[in-house]
């Protein structure tokens, strides 16, 4: 296989470049997808309707006319918002997002970066968002963004733990922290002693992949969890005041971070990289490991959007409930029971 | 008084005092929020004062009047057969249905009646406005609370129902079609099979909505128990149509009215229901959108021959004398009350519109729900801006 060998020897330099390069490339691409696949065509289908059919063939090249209309706007702030609060939140939430797709691993030697504790980085990253919202609900000073950026951070507080909690049991399951050795373990892994298609966690996680998808759902503060954006009440809470490149920002960075919990999901629960039939060291993998992963996030995220479109939105309290009452107990009861059983198997 | 016992009440006094002041200190400012003019779920201009503490609501005022046009005073300058254009913009989503008390009103000054064929045409389309303007409801209802598809179907099986309008009357949105003393013309050719598929269309929408709506677990969770208006507090309100209907009161002026459409003639039913929250709101007007395709289905099997318009002169002088017609809108009651001093045009007129009452509750209920919560009643209780301001 030596036609696939991507082993150049390369100087850290360089190596750091392409990394940022493609760290570019996987934030954005993952965002553009998900954008003109789910929220422009599929929805558009799903309502009987074309969507936009008029920029490039079957609106292709929409997205672009969208971003060229986002940077020819006027960069406006309200006159009473705390204007570097107003500036920062935006970046504070892309950096997040950002910091998230570290540690995703796209094939055997394809990582950014491959850590022993890429699961708990993951996880403290994605909760930098809340700061960043908190901070675009202060600063914008209006009242709907108030109301919607303190319904953000209850919302994503909330529903942090059952996030965390579900991959508790991944994690006890494959015995380890680190997100690489994660997809090892479900590609090398048996099921009963048969080891043909590996041993993908969402066959016996799968309460922690469906609490999981929810948990994400209410941290995109997607419908039926989108109570701080709420359009037809407050507006767009916190989003309310911003227009133009900051407001791209903002929408960059929910589709990006869409993209990459997705990709997150199909790492914990599908088998990342990996699909069965080939061996897991293969060099093979280098090449088309990203490929398998986005098709696997695009079925991931394909719930995420088919769920955004059919339900109406819970009220704070209610989704309150459904985090505390209900998902808390049920991923404790999951990890106690993933950590009895693999003390018995 | 020895001195222990007074240091004691002394430092008793001291810590009630600091206490109160802890209280006050405690005690955060309420929120003023002003949901409208401009605002996404008022589909108009509607403002709401609100008073928030924290996300309850301590008390809501509605304010009216952004969008009023005038329309009574408008009346007084313009002939009886001008009239219906102006009132068709009234309640924009079921426009016909405008028209048509007002036309009773003046045919009854006038003492003139309207032929059979004439009248059963005007009810079937008094009923398919209804179904334009309901069908609409029931798709905008889901999109207040989050769930953005139900209203593309129902703009989509809406538009059937104005299309057969508009090749009767010419007009979609306006059609300006009564006339007093009948209609303007006859039933164009093909008509009757054409709406008979529509109206199995607005069947199946309604099925859809009762499976995709009505059955979702979040929007009962959303909407049973909340916003519940009990019978008399609707009735000493002046609430009407399916406001009033799905508090529990069986009362419909198509039944009970007998003015001069031929609902009478038709077999229907009323539909109640006890609850009196947002959800029995939106199941009610789900019935009645059925129970109005079976009325345009019976009528269209049931419809006479004969002329459409009475003997009339060509220069409409009513009367002199008053006159008050109601009819049961899709939005609730509608009366006009009519002054005649025997001119080309009236001397006054009165219009009783519904949504203005539907509003007017709105203090009463909102009082202490949550802010998405005021939304979902606010849709419930469903008013047309123009139908509040005239």
């Amino acid at each position: 296989m030596t036609v696939f060998n991507l082993a150049i020897e390369l100087a850290y330099w360089q190596q750091t470049v392409i990394r940022s390069i493609l760290g570019l490339v996987a934030v954005l691409l993952p965002a553009g997808t998900l954008v003109y696949l789910y929220l422009f065509k599929m929805m558009s289908f799903m309502q009987s309707r074309l969507g936009p059919m008029e920029a490039g063939p079957y609106g292709s090249l929409q997205l672009l006319a969208e971003v060229g209309k986002f940077l020819q706007k006027e960069d406006l702030f309200p006159r009473a918002a705390d204007r570097v609060v107003f500036k920062a939140a935006p970046f504070v939430v892309l950096a997040s997002t950002f910091l998230l797709v570290l540690v995703l691993p796209a094939g055997p030697d394809a990582w950014f970066i491959n850590i022993d504790t890429g699961v708990f980085l993951a996880l403290a990253v994605s909760s930098i968002s809340v700061i960043g919202i908190l901070m675009a609900g202060w600063g914008s000073a209006s009242k709907y963004s108030l109301i919607g950026g303190l319904r953000a951070a209850g919302q994503l507080v909330a529903y942090e733990l059952p996030l965390v909690l579900a991959v508790m049991g991944v994690v006890i399951q494959a015995g380890t922290l680190n997100v690489q050795e994660i997809v090892l373990a479900q590609a090398n892994g048996e099921i009963f002693g048969w080891g043909g298609i590996g041993n993908p966690f969402i066959i016996t996680q799968f309460l922690g992949f469906v609490i999981f998808l929810i948990a994400i759902q209410a941290e995109l503060t997607q419908p039926p969890f989108d109570m701080p954006v709420a359009e037809s009440e407050i507006v767009t809470g916190y989003l309310t005041e911003y227009t133009g490149m900051r407001f791209l920002l903002f929408f960059i960075g929910e589709f990006a971070t869409a993209g990459i919990f997705s990709a997150l999901a199909a790492t914990f629960f599908l088998g990342g990289w990996y699909i069965p039939g080939l061996d897991p060291t293969s060099n093979l993998f280098n090449l088309i490991g990203p490929l398998v992963l986005v098709g696997k996030m695009l079925l991931v995220s394909f719930l995420i959007f088919w769920f955004r479109f059919t339900y109406p939105r819970f009220r704070e309290d209610q989704l309150q409930q459904l985090a505390w009452k209900v998902l808390v107990p049920l991923s404790l009861l999951n990890i106690v029971a993933t950590g009895v059983l693999k003390v018995v198997f | 008084m020895n001195l222990e016992a007074s240091t004691q009440q002394l430092s008793y006094i001291a810590n009630q005092a600091s206490d109160a002041r802890v209280n006050i200190e405690l005690e955060t400012e309420g929120m003023t929020l002003n949901l409208g003019p401009q605002h996404p779920a008022t589909h108009g201009t509607l403002r709401i004062i609100v008073r928030l503490d924290g996300e309850q609501v301590v008390s809501a005022e509605p304010v009216m009047g952004y969008m009023h046009r005038g329309y009574e005073k408008l009346t007084e300058v313009r002939t009886y057969p001008q009239v219906t254009t102006l009132v068709n913009r009234i309640d924009w989503l079921g426009s016909f249905a405008n028209e048509v008390p007002f036309i009773l009103a003046a045919e009854r000054l006038m003492e003139v009646e309207a032929p059979p064929r004439a009248q059963w045409i005007r009810t079937a389309l008094f009923e398919l406005s209804r179904i334009a303007n309901v069908v609409l409801f029931l798709g905008d209802m889901a999109v207040q609370l989050g769930a953005t598809t139900p209203v593309f179907y129902a703009f989509r099986d809406r538009e059937f129902v104005l299309n057969q309008i508009e090749s009767v009357t010419g007009g979609r949105f306006h059609p300006n079609f009564d006339r007093i003393g009948g209609i303007k013309d006859d039933l164009p050719k093909g008509w009757i099979q054409e709406t008979k598929d529509v109206l199995s269309r607005i069947h199946s929408f309604c099925d859809e909505m009762e499976d995709l709506v009505v059955g979702n677990e979040i929007f009962q969770t959303r909407t049973r128990g909340i916003g519940i208006i009990p019978a008399d507090t609707g009735l000493a309100y002046g609430l009407s149509g399916a406001n009033i209907r799905s508090s529990g009161v069986d009362w419909d002026l198509r039944r009970d009215g007998g003015v001069g459409l031929i609902h009478d003639q038709l077999d229907w039913k009323v539909w109640t229901h006890p609850d009196g929250d947002s959800f029995a709101r939106y199941w009610v007007r789900l019935q009645e959108v059925r129970e109005s395709c079976k009325m345009v289905s019976q009528i269209l099997d049931g419809i006479p021959s004969g002329p459409i318009m009475a003997k009339v002169p060509r220069i409409i002088k009513v009367p002199p004398g008053e006159a008050y017609v109601e009819t049961e809108n899709p939005l609730g009651i509608m009366g006009y009350y009519i002054i005649s001093k025997g001119d080309l045009v009236p001397y006054r007129v009165k219009i009783r519109s519904a949504s203005f009452n539907n509003v007017s509750i709105t203090p009463w209920v909102l009082k202490g729900v949550y802010v998405p919560d005021v939304i979902s009643i606010l849709a419930s209780l469903y008013f047309i801006l123009g139908d509040i301001d005239r």
